[in-house]
């Protein structure tokens, strides 16, 4: 079995929250996760890297500014540049957006208030690495949790690079185009601001974000296979 | 070298602080158009010159202190070194 697992690296920054929730849900999921630690200045053999949701270095400037400068980041911009699968949760979403990876900003919610809540997300996107077990137009409920999470929408960005909406009427924090998740252009990088990893047990109010989760676990597994 | 740094949001993006600022001085009696929130950065500086000092400044406000996506800067270096 061991050898069909892709290696997923999780990569830990100070003040990341959902690490471990996320390692958890991959490992679930068929995934051996590995915990990269944000002073790494090289990645291990991996198949794929999640940028975790919380507060990496206390969201201290901007959500994600410095935390795109350490050297783990530096590898994740080298990996991304050269292909690999790049998720962004929450957090990892600000970071990556910061980062130049993907388009767009994160700013503090419309209301000014952390939201805490489940919401219902659109896919607009299934061929992407990161929702291929979904159907396009599928609804999934998943649980968002963040103060900063308006997205700006550059102008000049192409419809089809957003690969997941709010659900009309369920926007929670005023994001343009009720924007919930964005893809790079060649698709291999995506970030999102609701937590899959949350969202992984019905026990736990919804199962729907494993769906998110597995596309990438199946995703990572090709580039495995790929690389065997 | 002193210099304080103004880091604003750029017209037309969305200023909710600003906002709730300006209400509140609405709702205090206040007369007030529209209030953007901003901020500063004091920063000690080492550098032979004023534009040297300012043209660095200017490359730690591209890298890090601002987001050009949303944000503008304004550079003011203090007279006395």
């Amino acid at each position: 079995m061991k050898e069909t697992q892709p290696r997923i690296g999780v990569v830990v920054f100070p003040g990341s929250q959902d690490d471990r929730d996320a390692a958890w849900a991959l490992g679930a999921l068929g995934a051996e996760p590995v915990m990269v630690w944000h002073g790494e200045e090289k990645l291990p053999a991996l198949d794929a890297v999640v940028l975790p949701g919380g507060f990496s270095y206390g969201d201290y400037l901007r959500c994600g500014a410095i935390a795109r400068f350490s050297p783990a980041m530096r590898a994740v911009t080298e990996f991304a540049e050269g292909g690999g699968l790049v998720l962004g949760i929450c957090n990892g979403f600000q970071i990556l957006c910061e980062a130049g990876l993907l388009p767009g900003v994160l700013r503090p919610n419309r209301s000014l208030q952390f939201i805490c809540r489940d919401v219902a997300v659109i896919v607009e996107r299934m061929d992407t690495p990161f929702t291929a077990r979904c159907e396009a137009g599928q609804e999934l409920l998943i649980p968002v949790k963040h103060g900063e999470g308006c997205y700006h929408l550059p102008p000049e960005l192409p419809q089809e690079q957003i690969a997941l909406r709010y659900a009309p009427g369920d926007n929670p924090n005023g994001s343009e185009a009720d924007v919930a998740g964005v893809v790079n252009s060649a698709g291999n990088v995506f970030g999102l601001m609701p937590h899959p990893e949350h969202a992984v047990d019905p026990l736990l109010g919804s199962g729907d974000g494993a769906l998110i989760l597995a596309s990438l676990v199946d995703s990572a597994r090709e580039r495995l296979y790929a690389r065997a | 070298m002193r210099a304080v740094v103004l880091v604003r949001p750029k017209a037309g993006i969305l200023d909710p602080q600003g906002e709730a600022v300006e209400s509140s001085l609405r709702q205090l009696g206040f007369t007030v158009g529209e209030a953007r929130v901003g901020k500063v950065i004091d920063l000690e500086v080492t550098a032979d010159s004023p534009s040297a000092a300012h043209a660095e400044i200017e490359r730690m406000c591209e890298r890090l202190l601002a987001n050009p996506l949303i944000e503008s800067y304004e550079i003011e270096l203090a007279e006395d070194a």
